[in-house]
């Protein structure tokens, strides 16, 4: 712990909306005050905005076993830059993570790294092979958040509707990538006219639809035959949203009191199948860019909450791998790094979304869905915490990037809005070069 | 005669698909392949048009038919070449393509002929490479020396293709022939038609008419095409059974008299004999299929040349 620190005149936005200026004392490991008071350094910081640490709720960090494309050091390190204080990785490793022993390793590593927090998401079933379901209970009690297979996509109805029921009595959600394999085939973007004109194999958005429309059939069914004594509902996370149809289905679902989240990534806000035109794997994604009728209705969904939170989908891999052609390249793109500048310029200042909603999403959002404990700027709240840069203007640059992966459909995109300092529990993990703290 | 050729008006730097390119760039280059026929007529088949330059072939999927055509083009006209083909296979080990590539052009190439079994491979050379990129078949994308062969052939027979209608019947969906048919016919004033089983139909190509009725798509039409018909589309499921393809769609006689009298055959090959076409249909006097091959060798001719020496006359 580097002591304390006060911020001086820097600009308050949380979920309670975006508050004038104050003076806020941070130290052992929370906020002390916001009137001020005595710190061994003080930063200057008007014109910045401090906000709760970003929690991203889905992000590939590729330990164990893919090293190469990313591991804990470099991911958690990248999340740190972004503004995350808090990040939950993948199971789908190599192996799987689906044992307790490996949930305790990575977040005992990750606490030695001391970057941003660690939060494991465990596989639904053994093997994320879709038959035979995990230690939920174990898993649970050695730090998993969330149990989830991920990519491979559930194609039997009843491990998830088994799986959901389990799970819930432990209190962890389900999260599901919902794509219908069937459908999607081989797909590598959005299915249509643009796709049978590049000759690419499409994706159609009635994968994503139809997938969805059965899983909350399946949540349905769960909470219906759920025994009295069940200590918790079962909670359906739906993943990286793309299509206005999706996104349709689960707003009714949500009006109907059923439990279900859903979280949308930077790429699906900000970029269309469009650019595909180009032949260039870097925008090939899973489920893929869709067109601006379905961009516009995630914003939409952002915005009223249909949509609870944002989850960058940090999918990184090597530059060779994302060289092959577009069939054979992998889907993902790297994002920790760049998705609060991205959708802080994309949204908030050409579209006027509002800044303290946005900050909700990255924040409060993604921790409702997970079951923790929201942060806002309040006397005694935790101090994880984001300070951003709203004015100076910076072009994306990936070969900056601490992520392995040195790629981005962003690059040369100029934002603003960079995270220029992250603390976790107080400690600094992440302080912009540029940025020297006065003593 | 080859003098004449720095003549020619500017092409585009790369021959990729058609849409950088005009209906009078295909003209143009039309003119040069008919000198390049005149040259094939000769007892010595060879002239000094690309002395110096370096081609490579880079074939990361399989054509022997495609590869020796361009190679031969190219050493015809005096060109050094250098063939390179990869399993995608040794790809699989990590070596990628821009690393194959960016290892031959330190060898000192001047032009890259690309194919690939995967759409956009050569577009993404063209962001690697300063040098001019022919696209010799990508995936289901384009394959444009094999449209620009297919439209030489018809003109050479019908004369003009304005408002001919021309019928392309197959597997349309997986078919990089008939994208770059599509594209290129069109420009040069035919009305399209592409016909096959609704699963191997795309939507929403521009400028064409689409239709599942092989006789909607072969009245009075002033040729057709058949496409190659790729067995994996039954283990895919996308169509039931061959009986059942030909039952629907193999061009017969008596189908081909739906067409007008006399109307050419093509068949980019390689042919199921007796799938797509009645096997007899093949040789007889309507077929244009050996000639497409041999225009196929003045056709890029004339893209080589164009691409590597006429562009600098401009
Ligand atoms: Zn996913």
């Amino acid at each position: 712990m580097q002591g304390e620190i006060l911020l001086k005149n820097v600009r308050l936005v949380d979920a309670s909306g975006d508050r004038g200026p104050a003076d806020v004392l941070i130290g052992e490991g929370k906020i002390l005050a916001l009137d001020g008071g005595n710190a061994q350094r003080t930063l200057d910081a008007s014109g910045l905005i401090l906000c709760p640490g970003f929690f991203d709720p889905h992000a590939h960090l590729r330990e164990p076993g893919q090293e190469v494309k990313e591991d804990l050091e470099t991911g958690l390190t990248a999340a740190a830059r972004g503004g995350y204080t808090d990040v939950v990785s993948m199971p789908n490793t190599t192996p799987p993570v689906d044992h307790p022993e490996v949930v305790a390793a990575l977040i005992k590593k990750a606490r030695q790294i001391g970057q941003a927090r660690l939060h494991p998401a465990a596989a639904l079933t053994q093997g994320q092979e879709g038959k035979l379901l995990t230690e939920a209970k174990l898993l649970k009690e050695a730090g998993a958040v969330m149990l989830t297979d991920d990519g491979k996509t559930n194609e039997d109805a009843g491990v998830l509707a088994l799986g959901l029921t389990y799970a819930a009595s432990w209190g962890l959600p389900v999260s599901v990538h919902a794509e219908d394999a069937g459908l999607r085939r081989g797909g590598v973007m959005n299915e249509g006219p643009l796709s049978f004109r590049l000759g690419l194999p499409g994706n159609p958005s009635a994968a994503e639809a139809a997938r969805i429309a059965r899983d909350l059939e399946i949540v349905r069914y769960v909470l219906e035959r759920q025994t009295q004594d069940a200590r918790h509902d079962p909670r359906l996370h739906i993943q990286h949203l793309s299509t206005a149809r999706g996104l349709q289905l689960i707003r009714q679902a949500k009006a109907e009191g059923l439990p279900v989240t859903t979280e949308v990534g930077p790429h699906h806000l900000t970029l269309t199948h469009e650019r595909l035109e180009s032949l260039d794997p870097v925008y090939k994604v899973a489920p893929p860019l869709r067109t601006q009728a379905d961009l516009e209705a995630l914003i939409q969904g952002l915005l009223d909450g249909s949509i609870d939170c944002i989850g960058t989908d940090h999918a990184p891999h090597t530059q060779a791998e994302k060289e092959q052609d577009l069939i054979r390249a992998p889907f993902g793109i790297p994002s920790l790094e760049v998705a609060f500048p991205l959708l802080y310029t994309e949204l908030y200042l050409k579209r006027g979304f509002p800044l303290a909603t946005l900050i909700e999403r990255f924040t409060d959002g993604p921790r409702r869905v997970l079951g923790f404990r929201p942060i806002h700027l309040e006397e005694g709240h935790e101090a994880s915490l984001t300070l951003l840069d709203p004015k100076s203007e910076r072009a994306v640059d990936p070969a900056g990037f601490a992520s392995k992966a040195k790629f981005s459909p962003w690059a040369g995109w100029r934002l603003s809005g960079w995270p220029v300092m992250t603390w976790v529990e107080g400690r600094e993990v992440f302080v912009h070069p540029s940025f020297a703290v006065g003593a | 005669m080859i003098t004449e050729l720095t003549q020619q008006t500017t092409l585009p730097k790369h021959l990729l698909d058609f849409q950088s390119w005009s209906r009078k760039h295909i003209e143009d280059l039309f003119e040069t392949a008919k000198l390049m026929q005149e040259v094939l007529s000769r007892p010595v088949k060879k002239v000094p048009a690309l002395t110096g330059f370096t081609v490579a072939t880079v074939f990361f999927e399989n054509s022997t038919r495609t590869r020796l055509s361009f190679e031969l083009a190219a050493r015809r006209m005096s060109a050094d070449v250098l063939s390179f083909s990869a399993a995608t296979s040794s790809l699989a080990k990590g070596e990628s393509y821009k690393d194959t590539l960016l290892t031959l052009d330190a060898m000192g190439i001047d032009a890259y002929v690309i194919r690939t079994d995967a759409a956009g491979v050569p577009y993404q050379a063209v962001r690697w490479l300063g040098k001019p990129i022919i696209n010799a078949g990508d995936g289901w994308r384009a394959h444009p020396t094999q449209a620009l062969l297919d439209a030489f052939s018809l003109l050479e027979r019908l004369g003009s293709l304005e408002g001919r209608k021309i019928a392309i019947v197959g597997d349309i969906l997986h078919s990089r022939v008939a994208r770059s048919n599509a594209e290129l016919l069109p420009m040069l004033g035919a009305e399209v038609w592409l016909c096959g089983p609704a699963t191997l139909l795309p939507s929403g190509l521009p400028k064409v008419t689409m239709t599942t009725h092989l006789h909607e798509a072969l009245r009075d039409a002033d040729a057709v095409m058949a496409l190659r018909l790729q067995r994996e589309r039954m283990d895919k499921g996308l169509l039931p059974s061959l009986p059942e393809y030909v039952a629907g769609y193999q061009i017969t006689q008596e189908r081909l008299g739906w067409a007008k009298p006399g109307a050419p055959l093509l068949h980019p090959g390689p042919m199921n004999r007796d799938v797509e076409l009645e096997g007899t249909l093949a040789d007889a006097a309507q077929s244009l299929i050996e000639r497409q091959v041999a225009n196929g060798q003045a056709v890029r001719m004339a893209v080589l040349y164009h691409l590597l020496v006429g562009r600098k006359s401009a």
